[in-house]
């Protein structure tokens, strides 16, 4: 049982850890990124590179992955994606076009990870080292993991409820249009915003490179969990992906350890689609309209 | 504005053009010898193909018109390749398939990786009449289908073969005294892992082994260690994974933490790759899997080490590669002792000859190969085959598997 | 009363389908199956332009129907005869649309879009089970006696239908109630239209039409497994070539679908190697030139030539 439960929390952090950058962009910028887990597999590729490369430990490596996927992402929703916030009448529109730029996107950074890295799967060992924590045997990468996606996770949740430019990211992500009534520069809250995830998604694809294999197509694997653990939790919230990305991978390991490993996701979306059923706005978010 | 929109307009027209000059192609005269593929560049299957099949393909193909090309009678003809994306779907392959015959007007179709697609495509090239060698492909219709379309030929066996050698191999040991009867299996809820743990299930009880723990995971499952803790809780003798390339890195390095290891550690597609020697270094060791070569016939060796060579320093797979460029071989072979393009005699001579390929000489009995390696361990930094022990080159196992070492 | 312009749509609408009924004796097995995949993913955007134009729900759970008429024909295709197995497919596809539609059309948009996709990913996953742990086998081969002609005219008698209902719903009341709640859901709910019961009717009527083309198109493919009955990239395509074409008309979604087939077609075939690099740069070159879809293409070249001599009659 404390097994079960203690590899749930694990594998729910890295879940949470997965979501949070894309509850940022989708919850504030309003860009609903369908090329999220492209991004992440790029930066899990960047580490893998550095490491095998030029020996950087992967950690380290993430000072250098993270900065610079937060430029990119910061110069991709200038130049790309404001064209579309300024044309976009209404959220509605905003999303479609969103949908269809990011898809675009998707295509183009999956495009390039194959001409650079081919389609061949890739993984490698760091930090697999057994930690036993309350005797029971768990990796020390996937501990570290959990561990920076609770601290990062409960970090920003407090830096968005008691900092000035938290709240502001908070105002834009409930209303834009009021938001801009008490001089909040919407444009550039969302474009941080979008910025922010950008790097939380190059420290997850750093991290979860660690213990995870994966390939140039495998993305898209992660668009979905991340955008079902930001439903879940409601989108735009912090602690909300945190709670949920946590009871998906609890329901998870205690289905595989006590009934069937063979019905663990169809348990995960039975779990996702009940809790929009009772709570319609997720977990942690409020009802609209 | 508008002329914007005019250009647009123009431009899409002009492609649309361009799509259609490039549909209908042009006919050749017989200068070249056109073989056509679609395989997987993206989606699911992309891991399979970048391992298994561009590499054979393109080094087969880069072989042949180094020697001046195809031996056709007398004289030399140079391949001239057709190369689509399939994008790892049925319909993609069936229609990418359909344009090669009736657009490409290609000579011959080298096949999609995967039993899936293999499946998928099979009627097209039965129709058309071109042969289909299946190199990638398990299944245990492979019987029936190769009655059902005689031009096809299932070059990796049925997965009940697979299951079956392994379980006699398991009968053997337990006979030397050197396992137990626990068995442990895990298989993912695949085409391939219920296949073979389906036939694996009742060889197992036959044999009287006691079958502790027998589940299936879905794919796409992240963290395998729920299974791996409560497998090693009943701490059986062996432990069977029918498993895909990531969870067989999953399971292995989720075992080594776990401290789980068992007398026979087996695990499924991947164990094979050269990612796993890469990945697991002196802990590969011991690790036995689906697949295997006769790492000590200099026809691999020499094999292996034009493939380093062919795809930048990348090494093929223990499995399926060779098997993979066994099959380009044979219908090299056939189509030269054939000595001109009639499909057809090629179809009839792949059926009755007999090959000289890397992985040994092949004759085909009822389209299907009689040898297969369904075994095979990692010894000394090679996966070598094991079983079925009367294949030739076949290594004596290792057994207990070492001790995991701490990396 | 049928106005000069209708007859002669009706006219033009009927002498298109005789042709494209000919398509089948006159091109080769290529051309076929591209014109079947033309089809196909025609029916399939127009059917989910039906309920999503007027509704403004991105659903992503087409693949969930697709999926369950390609698995009904493995399973009955052998079993019973075609019609009837037809049928059957199209009866579970609108029940479990119904039952979808009446527990989740509360949701607002944003959720909806997940809530399919994971509804999508359920389905398949409890096939899988089912399949793993009851039938124990995963895979099933459809050897039914159907031809890819048979296939293209089947499709072709679906568009067809598809858009005969699309056109038939937009002059019912149906059709009237749901462009107000496209318009504003409180306003049409103090009409006095009932939200509920004209979004689920709508939703299960699109939905029916998905499941027929996934029942339609499994004798294409001899072997049937969830990877391939519930793939999820059909959903993102369709949704891309509708709303590409435009959701707000019934024609929209088919102009969207038709010049993107052609497009994935032309680039895989080009540019095997890097056509993924490629289709993302021509895709997002054409988001950025077609703002409103090529319905909004469309719209804007008609406006524009009154639009110069009458300057009071220009409208966005």
């Amino acid at each position: 049982m404390t097994n079960a439960i203690l590899t749930g929390l694990v594998l729910g952090g890295m879940y949470a850890l997965i979501a949070m950058g894309l509850t940022l962009q989708y919850g504030v910028a309003r860009i609903m990124n369908l090329s999220y887990g492209e991004f992440l597999i790029a930066a899990a590729f960047a580490s893998y590179w550095l490491f095998t490369g030029w020996a950087v430990n992967p950690l380290l490596g993430l000072l250098l992955v993270v900065p610079v996927s937060f430029g990119v992402s910061l110069a991709l929703y200038r130049v790309l994606l404001t064209p579309l916030v300024r044309r976009a009448r209404n959220r509605d529109a905003l999303e479609v076009d969103s949908i269809l730029a990011t898809f675009g996107m998707m295509f183009i950074v999956q495009g390039i990870m194959l001409t650079l890295f081919g389609g061949a799967y890739f993984s490698y060992s760091f930090l697999a080292i057994p930690i036993h924590a309350l005797g029971e045997i768990l990796a020390l990468n996937r501990l570290i993991a959990f561990g920076l996606s609770v601290v990062v996770g409960l970090a920003l949740y407090l830096a968005l409820t008691r900092t000035r430019l938290g709240t502001a990211i908070r105002a834009v992500a409930v209303d834009p249009n009021a938001a801009q009534l008490v001089a909040i520069n919407v444009v550039r809250t969302s474009a941080l915003a979008f910025a922010l995830g950008g790097a939380l998604v190059a420290a997850a694809g750093g991290l979860i490179s660690m213990f995870l294999t994966f390939s140039a197509t495998s993305g898209v694997v992660f668009t979905m969990k991340a955008l079902i653990v930001v439903v879940m939790g409601g989108v735009g919230n912090l602690l909300g992906c945190l709670v949920a990305g946590l009871l998906l991978g609890l329901s998870e390991a205690l289905v595989a350890t006590f009934i069937d490993p063979g019905l663990t996701l169809a348990v995960n979306f039975a779990l996702f689609l009940g809790v929009l059923l009772v709570k319609p706005a997720g977990l942690f978010g409020r009802a609209q309209r | 504005m508008v002329s914007s929109i005019t250009r647009l307009a123009a431009g899409l027209l002009a492609l649309a053009g361009a799509a259609a000059t490039s549909l209908s192609g042009t006919a050749q005269a017989q200068t070249s010898v056109k073989i056509g593929y679609a395989i997987s560049r993206t989606g699911p299957g992309a891991g399979g193909v970048a391992v298994t099949t561009l590499p054979n393909y393109e080094m087969w193909v880069k072989e042949v018109n180094a020697a001046g090309g195809l031996k056709l009678g007398d004289k030399r003809v140079p391949i001239e390749v057709v190369e689509y994306d399939d994008r790892s779907s049925a319909e993609e392959a069936a229609r990418a398939l359909e344009r090669l015959i009736t657009q490409d007007k290609v000579d011959f179709i080298l096949p999609p990786w995967g039993t899936g697609l293999n499946l998928a495509i099979g009627p097209i090239l039965n129709k058309a009449g071109y042969p289909h060698l299946a190199a990638t492909a398990v299944t245990d219709r492979a019987p029936e289908l190769a009655k059902r379309w005689p031009n096809s030929f299932w070059l990796l066996g049925t997965s009940a073969g697979a299951a079956n050698t392994l379980v006699e191999l398991l009968v053997k040991l337990r006979g030397e005294g050197k396992i137990g009867d626990t068995v442990a299996m895990v298989s993912i809820a695949d085409g391939f892992g219920i296949d073979l743990s389906g036939a694996a299930r009742p060889a197992l009880t036959k044999a009287r082994f006691k079958l502790v723990y027998d589940k299936s995971y879905p794919v796409g499952t992240q963290d395998l260690s729920p299974i791996i803790n409560d497998v090693k809780g009943l701490n059986p003798d062996v432990f069977i994974a029918f498993s895909y390339p990531p969870d067989t890195l999953g399971i292995t390095e989720q075992s080594r933490i776990a401290g789980f290891n068992p007398k026979i550690f087996y695990t499924g597609v991947g164990t094979a790759f050269p990612l796993f020697k890469q990945k697991f270094g002196a802990n590969a060791e011991g690790v036995m899997g689906i697949g295997g070569w006769s790492g000590d016939s200099p026809a691999i060796k020499d094999y292996l080490a034009r493939h380093k060579a062919s795809a930048k320093g990348a090494e093929p797979d223990r499995w399926a590669s060779a098997v993979t460029y066994a099959s380009l071989q044979m219908l090299q072979q056939a189509i030269e002792r054939v000595g001109k393009i009639d499909r057809a005699a090629v179809i009839k001579d792949l059926q009755t000859g007999t090959f000289d390929t890397v992985i040994g000489k092949v004759k085909m009995e009822n389209n299907m190969p009689t040898r297969f390696w369904w075994v095979g361990q990692w010894q000394d930094g090679e996966f070598y085959g094991v079983g079925p022990s009367t294949n030739e080159g076949a290594r004596a196992p290792i057994l207990p598997k070492p001790a995991w070492k701490a990396m | 009363m049928m106005t000069r312009s209708d007859v002669s749509i009706v006219v033009a609408a009927l002498a298109g389908v005789a042709v494209l009924a000919l398509v089948p004796v006159m091109v080769d097995a290529y051309y076929l199956s591209l014109a079947i995949s033309l089809l196909q993913f025609t029916v399939l955007a127009t059917a989910w332009g039906m309920f999503s134009g007027p509704t403004r729900y991105v659903s992503l759970a087409t693949t969930a129907f697709f999926g369950v008429g390609a698995y009904t024909v493995a399973v009955l295709g052998e079993v019973l005869a075609w019609p009837l197995v037809l049928a059957v497919a199209a009866v579970l596809g609108a029940l479990m649309a119904a039952v979808v539609g009446l527990s989740t059309l509360r949701l607002s948009g944003v959720h909806f879009v997940i809530f399919t996709f994971g509804l999508a990913e359920l389905v398949r996953q409890i096939v899988v089970w089912y399949e793993v742990n009851v039938t124990r086998v995963l895979g099933r081969y459809v050897f039914v006696d159907i031809t890819q002609k048979d296939i293209y005219w089947q499709l072709l008698g679906l568009a067809v239908a598809v858009f005969l209902t699309g056109w038939l719903i937009a002059r019912s009341r149906l059709g009237f109630a749901l462009r107000i709640i496209g318009e504003d859901e409180v306003v049409a709910r103090h009409c006095g239209i009932n939200v509920t019961v004209a979004k689920v009717a709508l939703f299960t009527i699109s939905a029916t039409f998905m499941t027929l083309v996934g029942a339609l198109m499994s004798p294409r493919w001899t072997y049937i497994e969830p990877s391939i009955a519930f793939n999820a990239t059909i959903s993102f395509q369709v949704v891309v070539m509708a709303l590409l074409g435009g959701a707000h008309r019934l024609w929209g979604p088919a102009l969207g679908a038709v010049p993107l087939t052609l497009l994935f077609e032309f680039l895989s075939a080009r540019f095997p190697a890097t056509s993924t690099l490629i289709m993302g740069v021509v895709f997002l070159l054409i988001v950025y030139a077609l703002p409103a879809g090529v319905v909004g293409l469309w719209e804007r070249l008609k406006a524009w030539r009154p639009a110069r001599r009458d300057t009071s009659g220009a409208k966005a």
